[in-house]
């Protein structure tokens, strides 16, 4: 039982989504009552997943192994490191949450939870996935749950959203697929059955032509760079994240766009080394394009929804950057803003849905005085804004942080820009919460109420967590470091040194 | 004296039980006043499992490699394929009888024994080693389909019929015309023999690669390749839903079949010079499939083209001309089989009496009016849109892998960028379904006889989806096609 913990915290909620799918005619709140158990028994059990994971370690722990299809080279594999392990457990921590904020869901419930639920599944398997098919099953999977929550329970133009994101990601993941296969197709002698064990793939990508693991590379890097989104394969995001429902949102960017980050630090950095030296100062420029871009647009927003939308392109600009350096720091930094993201935009996302729930709007323009109103939801909201933008002593600042000096040290350029884009988000951020928050108060919004207890218990593991990582940042890196140093150590050796990660977090853990 | 060749009946008993039901039913019918369905249906099956329980001993079979004067061949690939052709037929026969007792006064008994000579000629032409016998077994199944498309005679039907008869005759005429070729290039027709012939140079390669021509437009009529696929949309939508089912699911994995011993076995020789051939229909079959179906408000039109795309899938997989190819293929086929009976059997559930409602339109909404057939539509669009965890899935890895070992990377890349503008019209259904509000009233049709007949392949897709091992094995030592 405790060997095969992964495949317990993978397939968990698709049992509890079997059971819903099968259970005809259950009452709304059974429904919710029964994801909600579901989404926290994985929960506590991925706790244990952490609990067991040998910090000091960078290799793949806890690995499962067992064929699936023998004589076409399919087995089942699974396993996590300090990447996908603190992936794994955003995405349990984000699930109950997002189920809890869907309580006010009306229509179809059973479906819509089933949805989630399948769609929990489908991202913890993409993230301890160490077959490269096992991940492409899982990875494409994804998409189905999601596209029926946005086109069913979304906006106005939910419809159009949600092909929109399918469409684009599927577009990104056939040429993985091409890849995948080729891949599989060069690590066949010429008796014995391929494989699609990335550990196996790592000589066997090793011992190709530089053109052909470049092209490769791009293959894979489509299907991520769609998924991250990264400059100028973003288009789908903002769409989606407006018009999906308010747990939509917040899983979009909570974790959905963190597989594609993932997919590149695991497949794109592992398998095509060199490659991805050779296309890294492209791959910065495009994410400096992004993190600049992706502020000025949420700069110009009036839609509250879209702007947080478009700080996700940018911060999620700075993931890119950061691991595309190949420093310690830029790797560690990439990896943190990674949790960080998901957690205060998630954060962001669900205060959105709130203020939306009370208001019917999105318009910023339409708003207004709300603290008047509601002082606690204004307050938390001021909170997770400080989050975002980076304050000090509060989870984003470490992150950022490291991203900027790991990508100063190769390129002062993209350093400098980057920190701009920073000042930008404090500006962006902060102006909406102005809008919002201050100012006279629409009539009809004099009355609203305030937060009550369901959206308290949604709210404040969230909120805590964000000051608990500014904090103690330590928590997190402990584990990442030395994954992000093997990381370093594969693409780019000369690039490793132990200055810098280390002192800063132990600098910015005392300084609060 | 003319030797006589030695009849060695027992690798054909499928055939002939399957023949000799038919006759039962054509009696019946004959004799009958009024002939029932359940009898028909039940007499039909009885044929079928004889047929099916017939085939299984020649998997293990220690006789000659061909039999009937070198005309029948007897392998697992035949075995495998009976099999599954034999599932096909049950499952049309099954989806059949609730069409007929929907709408009683378009009920004609002949359906069953014309559905099983159709099953006979498909089952004979995977297993024939002559091309006479392959052109023979072709002319049962085609007559059989042209009078079982135009079997309710309403107005489309019998348009419908017309059509597949005539363009069908055409392309007949083209395969025996490529026959006529390949003897005068190798002196005989057996496939064994032409590939003998063609490995020791012997015969005339010029006239050899005229025959494969012609007789790769008579396959290519058959498995609706571009572009011999124009008679596929308007057959289709008029012809009656079971029919079209069995139809498209049947025809296909035969003639596939079939081709995959021609071009393997006959042809092996000149890979070479067939593999671009096959890689272009290939390749204008998966665009034309997906870019048209776009552009369809018929739900069956839209499968129609989308069998059209599923065709050069398959044919991807067979430019890469060895034991992969072909498991692949047989693969592809076996899933394509599952998603074509069981989205055609949804059609025809929810287009109530008759064929009134096949417009997309008639699908908004579905999800509230009836969840399990929306619930196993879904299923099966994502298989055919190759969604994991289905067995289309599975099928297309099968399929692009063969063609990437074999080198032809650009064609796997054709096919995935074809499955993204597929699965823009595959998620038009499932948005009609989930997303939009139902239109007008629906009485949703509870009988158990057509669930049963959709329950089957629902699960095979999702189970073959997750464990493809299930039969990987077995199509494993199907695909080797010994001579």
């Amino acid at each position: 039982m405790i060997d095969h913990l992964l495949t317990i915290v993978t397939f968990l909620p698709l049992a509890g989504a079997v059971v819903l799918l099968l259970w005809r005619g259950a009452p709304d709140n059974s429904a919710r009552s029964a994801a909600m158990l579901t989404t926290v028994v994985t929960f506590i059990v991925s706790l244990s997943v952490l609990g067991k994971f040998e910090r000091a370690d960078a290799a793949f722990q806890m690995v499962e192994r067992a064929t699936w299809v023998k004589s076409i080279g399919l087995q089942y594999l699974v396993g996590v490191d300090g990447v996908s392990l603190w992936m794994v457990l955003l995405t349990t921590f984000l699930f109950p949450l997002s189920v809890l904020a869907s309580w006010t869901v009306e229509k179809n419930v059973r479906l819509y939870m089933a949805s989630m639920l399948v769609l929990e599944t489908a991202v913890i398997g993409s993230f301890v996935a160490l077959d490269l098919l096992l991940f492409f099953v899982f990875f494409e999977a994804l998409l189905v749950p999601m596209y029926l929550i946005i086109g069913g329970w979304g906006g106005e133009r939910r419809i159009y959203a949600a092909i929109k994101f399918f469409l684009y990601t599927m577009a990104g993941s056939a040429f993985l697929l091409v890849g995948i296969l080729f891949l599989f197709s060069r690590s066949a002698g010429p008796v014995g059955h391929g494989t699609f064990d990335i550990q196996q793939l790592m000589s066997v990508a090793g011992s190709l032509p530089a053109s052909t693991a470049r092209w490769l590379f791009l293959a894979f890097f489509v299907a991520f760079a769609v998924k991250v989104p990264l400059f100028p394969l973003h288009t789908w995001l903002p769409e989606a994240h407006t018009e999906a429902p308010t747990a939509g949102s917040v899983l979009l960017a909570g974790v959905l766009l963190k597989v594609g980050a993932y997919g590149l630090i695991r497949f794109n950095l592992l398998l095509f080394p060199e490659a991805s030296k050779y296309f890294a100062p492209a791959v910065s420029i495009l994410a400096v394009i992004g993190i600049i871009y992706g502020a000025v647009v949420a700069l110009i927003q009036t839609d509250i929804k879209r702007l947080v939308a478009y700080s996700s392109v940018s911060h999620l600009g700075f993931v890119v950057l950061g691991i595309f350096a190949f420093t310690n720091q830029g790797v560690t930094g990439g990896i943190l803003q990674m949790v960080n993201h998901g957690l205060s935009t998630g954060a962001l996302f669900l205060l959105v849905g709130m203020v939306y729930e009370r208001t019917h709007t999105r318009d910023l323009g339409r708003m207004g005085g709300l603290a008047v109103v509601m002082p606690w939801l204004t307050g938390a909201f001021l909170f997770a804004v400080f989050s975002s933008v980076g304050l000090p002593g509060l989870n984003n600042f470490v992150g950022e942080f490291l991203v900027i000096l790991g990508s100063f040290a190769v390129n002062r350029w993209f350093g400098a820009l980057a920190a701009v884009a920073v000042v930008l988000a404090a500006i962006y951020l902060l102006w909406s919460y102005q809008r919002m928050a201050y100012g006279p108060i629409h009539e009809e919004h004099s009355g609203l109420p305030d937060v009550n207890l369901r959206e308290v218990l949604v709210l404040a593991p969230v909120l805590s967590l964000l000051l608990v990582f500014g904090v103690f940042p330590k928590l997190l890196t402990d584990r990442i470091d030395p994954t992000a140093k093997a990381v370093v150590a594969h693409v780019s050796p000369d690039h490793l040194t132990d200055v810098g990660a280390g002192a800063v977090i132990q600098a910015n853990g005392a300084a609060p | 004296m003319i030797p006589t060749p030695k009849l060695e009946f027992v690798p054909i008993l499928p055939e002939l039980f399957l023949c000799g039901v038919a006759i039962v039913g054509l009696l019946y019918e004959a004799v009958a006043p009024r002939s029932e369905r359940l009898w028909h249906l039940a007499l039909a099956m009885a044929g079928l499992i004889a047929a099916a329980l017939a085939t299984f001993p020649l998997w293990h079979w220690a006789g000659e490699r061909t039999v009937m004067g070198q005309m029948v061949s007897v392998d697992r690939f035949s075995v495998v394929s009976r099999l599954l052709l034999l599932g096909i037929a049950a499952t049309g026969l099954l989806l059949g009888t609730h069409y007929f007792s929907r709408s009683g006064d378009t009920y004609r008994g002949e359906f069953y024994p014309l559905v099983l000579f159709a099953t006979a000629g498909m089952t004979l032409i995977t297993a024939a080693a002559d091309l006479i016998l392959v052109f023979l077994a072709l002319e049962i199944l085609s007559l059989s389909l042209y009078v079982l498309t135009g079997i309710t005679g309403r107005r489309t039907s019998n348009e419908a019929a017309m059509k597949y008869f005539l363009l069908g005759a055409f392309s007949s005429a083209f395969f025996l015309f490529g026959v006529a070729w390949a003897y005068g290039a190798a002196g005989t027709t057996r496939i064994t023999a032409i590939a003998n012939t063609l490995a020791g140079q012997t015969g005339n390669q010029g006239l050899a690669l005229l025959a494969f021509v012609f007789l790769a437009i008579g396959f290519g009529f058959k498995v609706s390749a571009v572009p011999f696929h124009q008679w596929t949309p308007d057959v289709y939508q008029g012809a009656p839903t079971p029919v079209t089912a069995f139809m498209s699911a049947a025809t296909k994995v035969a003639a596939f079949l079939a081709l995959i011993r021609v071009l393997d076995v006959a042809f092996q020789p000149l890979t070479w010079d067939w593999t671009p051939v096959i890689w272009a229909l290939a390749a204008a079959s998966v665009i034309v499939g997906s870019v048209l179906a776009i552009a369809q408000s018929d739900i069956k039109r839209m499968l129609a083209y989308s069998s059209i795309a599923h065709a050069g899938f398959i044919l991807t997989g067979l430019t890469s001309a060895n034991q992969t190819g072909i498991r692949a293929a047989m693969f592809y086929l076996v899933s394509y089989a599952l998603m074509t009976l069981g989205s055609f059997g949804v059609v025809m559930l929810v287009s109530a009496r008759g064929e009134e409602r096949t417009s997309l339109t008639s699908y908004a909404g579905l999800s509230k009016r009836s969840p399990l057939l929306a619930g196993l539509m879904t299923l099966f669009i994502l298989s055919l849109a190759g969604i994991p965890p289905t067995v289309g899935f599975v099928a297309k890895v099968g399929v692009f892998t063969a063609a990437i070992r074999a080198g032809h990377t650009p064609l796997a890349l054709i096919g995935v960028v074809s499955s993204v503008v597929a699965a823009f019209f595959y998620l038009r259904v499932i948005v009609l379904m989930y997303m939009q509000e139902p239109q007008g009233a629906f009485e949703e049709d509870r009988s158990l006889l057509p669930r049963v007949a959709i329950a089957i392949p629902a699960i095979l897709t999702l189970a073959l989806g997750v464990f493809p091992g299930l039969i990987v094995g077995i199509l494993e030592r199907a695909s080797i096609l010994r001579w």
